[in-house]
């Protein structure tokens, strides 16, 4: 490679010293030879982009440190900490050639109204050019309810799509073809029954469950902690996600069974350092449950995925993926003694920061995504949201998304960053900033093993005091002039230009809840009394719960149906509150 | 107002959750804020319906209810808190709240009888003082 040849002349010169630098050299030499070889047989993007600057300069595919300018300490260091992309501990990044393999997905979260409404703004999005599909639900659907359910008033298809059954998805994915996309779905208690309609409507279309791809966020943990979407207790809620990832594991065996996120509980107000540590823990904890159950580490760590927040302090963010990436690859070699790479790296999501979004100024919200959203490229990320500037307002409409969407397109093929790898790796600050962030996850990690792990961690409070009191912290900083946010503590303009906002009509409610009454009194109901019968009997023997679901969604049981047995099976938890 | 020899009773504010809506920074930040404004503040936490809110206020007897609803339904709850109210006789309570509520439903709201209605980017002073200020006014309308 033409970009490398420099390398190898100078490493090449210093290999005649001294024995002990030999070892280093040699295993420097070799492991830049090896990651040579993978990039060699790597995809390359398809099309005609050139990977030349505007200079006409062909771009370094990678920086690396010139060998001689190192001590033996130094390169085994390099060696330690870093590596090459492609390769254990993963720090500069999970693919050897990176975004010239292959981008990044552009996986815009998108549902409101009715699954016809979002069935078109999915459509749209593909249309200009996303490369994944991604699901939000309305409260209801969230929290396990029907439509008409007296807890879905006013809630239909406000903040995402209203689903209440396997008719509703199929509606919901008309027209798109299942074995053609990758499709993420942001539900978590009752993530097992939205992956099994998924799995339903894909047999309507022919698809079998192998050829499956994508994602389901399926993270109860930080629920207590964050999001506070959890229903039943932590132990039973652990267990569903195990019967998934164990189910999935076999049969659906290029879908990730989880999205182990921190964007949520950077929302909630963490730091960064929090977000960093909170998110592996819960990570951990899943794997710790799967070994428990007598998984095979190596059969479902590969499809286990993270999902990340980008906020707003630029080097903060991308020490924090490197950071993640390497502390992810460390655990699951050492401690859980995963023996495949595709087991030691780390692959996630990100979203831009919505807590970062301002009221004021909406249109200020396309820089904030747009600085957010580089971030998160040159943290290496696998797959992107970016906020559209409405956010703080309502749910976007087609302008606003349109320019989110087109801001990852245009860092994408603009900017030329997506043309190196890593290309901060070496920075005295940012290698110092990561270091410094895995030590401070490190000590949340001896923390959290104190109080005796995540689910103990959790009945505490301790995660979400700490969630809380940041989040004041924050506040107080703001509010003090310490921190200064554009337009709302500094720039501030009286006057505001209302903008258009996404409405979501009374109409919707109204036909949801006719829907979901009309299919209750059309189906065979025996057979959905058998169906939700064999659920309660694993819920209460301990089989495999995702078999039952998957009936219980061919007989169209509806999703609270279902979700009702297991609140009678599994109860429901209790929050106790601390501000 | 009640003599000089007699302390000020605190101020007494029940934050609550209304609906499915999770969303708990707010709401968690207004109350650290209240109480280190000296207010007495009881967090009643989530997925509270009007009917639980509306109880928990008259067993605590509270100064004011506020309510942070971000997930678009809060026509819904706020209006049947309202109710509520008049149908429990504790209109004298303040009702206030926050969340992502598009101005024209403030607007709706506030003519109905909700009082303000805090947005994303309210410096915490704006709402300290307005909940002194309305609770003071209610007392005096109370004890002319």
């Amino acid at each position: 490679m033409a970009d490398m040849s420099r390398h190898e002349g100078e490493v090449s010169r210093a290999q005649g010293t001294a024995a002990t630098e030999e070892d280093v050299w040699s295993r420097y030499t070799t492991s830049v030879s090896r990651w040579q070889q993978r990039v060699k047989t790597s995809p390359r993007r398809p099309g005609n982009e050139t990977t030349t600057n505007l200079s006409g300069l062909e771009t370094d595919l990678l920086g690396l440190p010139d060998p001689n300018d190192l001590s033996e300490q130094g390169l085994e260091r390099y060696l330690d900490q870093l590596g090459l992309p492609g390769e254990y501990p993963f720090t500069r990044g999970v693919q050897s050639n990176m975004y010239r393999g292959k981008l990044w997905t552009m996986r815009m979260f998108a549902g409101f109204g009715t699954p016809e409404d979002t069935n078109r703004r999915f459509k749209y999005l593909l249309e200009k050019g996303q490369t994944g599909l991604s699901t939000a639900f309305d409260m209801p659907t969230l929290m396990g309810y029907d439509s008409d359910s007296d807890w879905s008033l006013g809630e239909v298809g406000k903040c995402g799509v209203a689903i209440s059954s396997l008719e509703d998805m199929e509606r919901l994915f008309d027209g798109i073809p299942l074995d053609r996309v990758s499709t993420s779905m942001t539900i978590n208690s009752p993530a097992s029954i939205l992956l099994a309609f998924y799995i339903s409507v894909a047999e309507k279309q022919g698809v079998p469950s192998h050829k499956l791809r994508g994602t389901l966020q399926n993270d109860i943990l930080k629920e207590y902690i964050a999001q506070k979407e959890y229903i039943f207790p932590p132990r039973e809620s652990v267990r569903l996600i195990t019967d998934l990832i164990e189910y999935c594991t076999e049969h659906l065996p290029l879908w990730n069974t989880i999205s182990i996120s921190g964007y949520h509980i950077r929302e909630a107000g963490s730091t960064a350092v929090q977000e960093l540590a909170f998110t592996l823990a819960d990570g951990f904890a899943y794997i710790e449950a799967c070994l428990e159950r007598g998984l095979d580490i190596d059969a479902f760590a590969p499809r286990l995925s993270l999902f990340f927040n980008a906020h707003s302090n630029f080097f903060e963010e991308i020490a924090k993926y490197r950071a993640a990436r390497r502390i992810w690859a460390r655990r699951l070699r050492e401690r859980y003694g995963a023996k495949s790479p595709r087991s030691w790296l780390m692959k996630f999501h990100t979203q831009t920061a919505g807590c970062s979004l301002t009221a004021q100024q909406p249109e200020n919200n396309i820089v904030r995504t747009a600085l957010q959203a580089l971030s998160a490229v040159l943290g290496g990320t696998q797959s992107l949201h970016t906020n559209s500037m409405d956010e703080t307002l309502a749910l976007p409409t087609e302008k606003a998304v349109k320019i989110a969407l087109r801001t990852q397109q245009i860092i994408a093929h603009e900017s030329g960053v997506p043309h190196t790898i890593d290309p901060l790796g070496g920075s005295y600050f940012v290698e110092a900033l990561t270091d410094r962030m895995e030590e401070e996850a490190e000590k949340y990690f001896e923390k959290i093993e104190e109080l005796g792990g995540v689910i103990p961690a959790i009945e505490q409070g301790f995660f979400q005091k700490e969630i809380a009191a940041a989040a004041y912290r924050y506040q107080l900083e703001v509010e003090q002039k310490r921190r200064i946010v554009v337009g709302v503590n500094e720039y501030v303009e009286e006057e505001t230009e209302p903008i258009e906002i996404l409405k979501i009509p009374e109409e919707v409610e109204i036909k949801q809840r006719e829907r979901i009454r009309a299919l209750r009194a059309r189906r065979d109901n025996a057979a959905v009394r058998k169906a939700l019968d064999g659920l309660r009997r694993a819920a209460r023997d301990g089989t495999n719960t995702m078999p039952h679901f998957i009936e219980c969604s061919r007989c169209y049981a509806t999703l609270q149906e279902q979700m009702d047995v297991l609140r009678e099976e599994f109860g429901e938890y209790r929050e106790t509150y601390a501000f | 107002m009640a003599s000089s020899s007699q302390p000020e009773r605190k101020i007494r504010v029940l934050l609550a959750k209304p609906g499915l809506d999770g969303h708990d920074r707010g709401i968690k930040v207004v109350a650290a804020t209240l109480r280190d404004a000296g207010m007495e503040v009881i967090y009643a936490g989530l997925r509270q319906t009007p009917k639980m809110i509306v109880n928990a206020a008259i067993q605590e007897d509270v100064d004011a209810i506020g309510l942070s609803v971000l997930s678009g339904a809060h026509m819904v709850l706020f209006t049947e808190t309202l109710k509520l109210m008049k149908e429990m006789g504790c209109e004298h309570i303040l009702l206030f709240g926050g969340g992502i509520i598009p101005d024209e439903d403030v607007e709706k709201l506030k003519a109905a009888g909700v009082g303000e209605l805090f947005l994303p980017g309210t410096p915490s002073e704006a709402y300290v003082r307005y909940i002194e200020e309305e609770v003071a006014k209610r007392r005096r309308d109370a004890h002319p």
